[in-house]
């Protein structure tokens, strides 16, 4: 009798933890649909053409849009992978085909390291470097922070990704005589190129959102601006600086460059793991 | 037939030496960097260092103005929202883990849980900030009011719970995968002497998994402790060691995002850099410390 007793218990107890397993689950979900919510409710509606192509309206004017702002994200994006990309693949490449040696252990630790690196302390750094030099803010270093965030990202995806393709590949090669950089420049590259795109594509989702090392290097602007050695908006910048205002007018137009970066970082997100998958299938 | 010279010497073996050289150049540049980030951050702190000394750590008052650089208000804000946003979220990331990870690890339910959980990790931080302050914010105005407490809406309450929400993701996902890798032939002999499911995670699972769980929870904290913009956005930016949960305060990446840009002074912009530096290093620490962690799992689990 006692003994049943306990086995009812016993089966209760365990309904009951799969249950509040499940329910906690689905709980911690809430959070991340009414931030989309109030994302699309506010922002969609803060969104139409006037948002793409005009400036900030001034304090009190409805209306107005984040053309600067869309710019600047673009061309401190552009700077940023010019500065990293071609460095982290160039290491990923070190890292997955002479990865035995102890210089590219260290590397791996560095990499980690860097990727730990709270990004605000990054803007230090840039600041540091290029700010203070340069006597002014400028979007160059804005773009420099970025790199460097981006950097251990684009590294990490590019060695594992080329971690993964068959050494009968480059064996193949090899065998027939093919020196070891034509074999990684003609063989090894071609075949992970999806999977090195998706790193980029990865690095740029990584920065797009970044708004802490911008704060005192690309600095914001209220004005529409191409050159990289001055200072420079970006959406992130934006929301923060709209997103702190007192202004209501300034809030919608916040809200409006929420909903484009979500929606930016969303499909970089998307592209990303439609390429991962395409590549799997292909060996 | 085929000499080796032709290997060894000529332009194909030059240009193998060029290739390779860069390779590693790119290789040790990567070291460079970080050598270099860390020597600027010490360069640059030394003037604080050698001004203030050890009374920049325990001082509790930050006026740069008046000359007085005290970093424990922002410390104990770090540590203090930080370690609240972890407690907080433990428990969702927990049973999220151990629901994506033993009792829902297939089907429409878990990819949605999962996409969704990686949704989450991907919004920018800023979103976060600014969501936490139109919406946290006068929801914790409105509880204070009802606890009777000063309503401030902004403070280490609401800072924590953005915080929280951050960080569940870093530590559900990899929470996840260590408690998939759990073998099977484990749970299955607990299962066959009689064991109940929720028995079979208590004894089984989490002890096999508790390296990997808690690496997750380690790379959580650093996420949390360098988090400046979401922090930033709801936490009130006063500079005083927090009275207490409601209350306005400030942490250490939010002070350098506040003032750093308006930093005049050599003192006070040093000590600005020395608050980064802190951040660095336990950053560092934390992160390195977690990754050991998820090494040692993953050879347990081999």
């Amino acid at each position: 009798m006692r003994e049943e007793r306990r086995i009812v218990v016993r089966v209760a107890w365990d309904r009951l933890f799969s249950a509040a397993t499940a329910l906690l689950s689905y709980l911690s979900l809430i959070p991340l649909f009414l931030i989309l919510y109030y994302i699309g409710r506010r922002g969609i509606s803060a969104v139409d053409w006037d948002f793409f192509t005009s400036l900030p309206a001034p304090v009190g004017e409805t209306g107005g849009g984040v053309s600067n702002a869309l710019v600047g994200s673009a061309v401190l994006i552009g700077v940023a992978c010019v500065l990293a990309v071609p460095v982290g693949i160039a290491a990923g490449v070190f890292l997955s085909e002479y990865g035995k040696s102890r210089l590219a252990g260290a590397v791996r630790l560095a990499v980690d390291v860097l990727q730990g690196i709270p990004s605000i302390v990054i803007g230090i750094i840039a600041y540091l470097w290029i700010v203070r030099p340069m006597r002014g803010f400028s979007a160059l270093s804005g773009g420099a922070a970025l790199a460097m965030l981006m950097l251990p990202v684009v590294v990490r995806s590019t060695e594992e990704t080329l971690r993964l393709i068959p050494s009968a590949l480059r064996e193949a090669s090899l065998a027939l005589g093919v020196p070891r950089h034509r074999t990684v420049l003609k063989v090894i590259l071609p075949a992970g190129l999806s999977g090195i795109l998706t790193a980029v594509i990865l690095g740029v989702a990584r920065i797009s959102g970044e708004t802490a090392p911008l704060l005192f290097t690309a600095f914001g602007s209220p004005f529409m601006e191409w050159n990289v050695l001055r200072p420079m908006n970006s959406l992130p910048l934006m929301i923060f600086n709209y997103a702190t205002s007192p202004y209501p007018e300034w809030h919608a137009l916040a809200w409006g460059a929420s909903f484009v970066l979500a929606v930016f970082m969303l499909l970089m997100n998307l592209v990303a793991k439609v390429m991962a998958r395409r590549w799997k299938i292909r060996f | 037939m085929w000499g080796t010279g032709t290997v060894r010497g000529g332009a194909p073996a030059t240009s193998e030496a060029v290739f390779e050289r860069l390779l590693h150049i790119s290789g040790a540049g990567i070291l460079a960097l970080l050598a270099v980030v860390f020597v600027t951050l010490l360069v640059h702190s030394f003037p604080a260092v050698k001004d203030l000394g050890a009374a920049f750590l325990y001082g509790r008052v930050w006026d740069p103005v008046g000359g007085e650089h005290g970093a424990l208000p922002f410390v104990l804000g770090t540590l203090f929202t930080s370690f609240l946003a972890l407690g907080i979220s433990m428990p969702f990331s927990l049973a999220i883990s151990i629901y994506l990870g033993e009792y829902c690890t297939e089907g429409p339910f878990s990819s949605f849980l999962r996409s969704a959980v990686d949704l989450l990790a991907g919004i920018p931080s800023v979103i976060y900030g600014f969501w936490g302050l139109f919406v946290l914010v006068p929801l914790v105005r409105s509880l204070q009011i009802k606890l009777g407490a000063m309503p401030y809406g902004v403070g280490v309450f609401t800072a924590s719970l953005v915080l929280a929400i951050m960080i569940v993701p870093y530590s559900a996902s990899l929470g996840r995968e260590v408690i998939h890798l759990v073998p099977a032939d484990q749970k299955e002999a607990a299962l066959a002497l009689g064991a109940t499911r929720a028995e079979v995670v208590r004894k089984v699972i989490l002890p096999y998994a508790r390296s990997g769980i808690l690496a997750g929870v380690l790379l959580a904290l650093g996420r949390a402790l360098g988090e400046t913009m979401a922090v930033t956005m709801v936490i009130g930016n006063s500079n005083v060691v927090p009275q207490g949960l409601f209350s306005p305060a400030n942490t250490m990446a939010g002070v350098i995002a506040n003032e750093f840009a308006e930093a005049t002074g050599s003192v006070y912009l040093s000590a600005l850099v020395e608050i980064g530096l802190l951040l660095f290093v336990v950053g560092t620490a934390v992160n390195i410390l977690g990754r050991r962690v998820i090494k040692r799992a993953s050879v347990e689990a081999a």
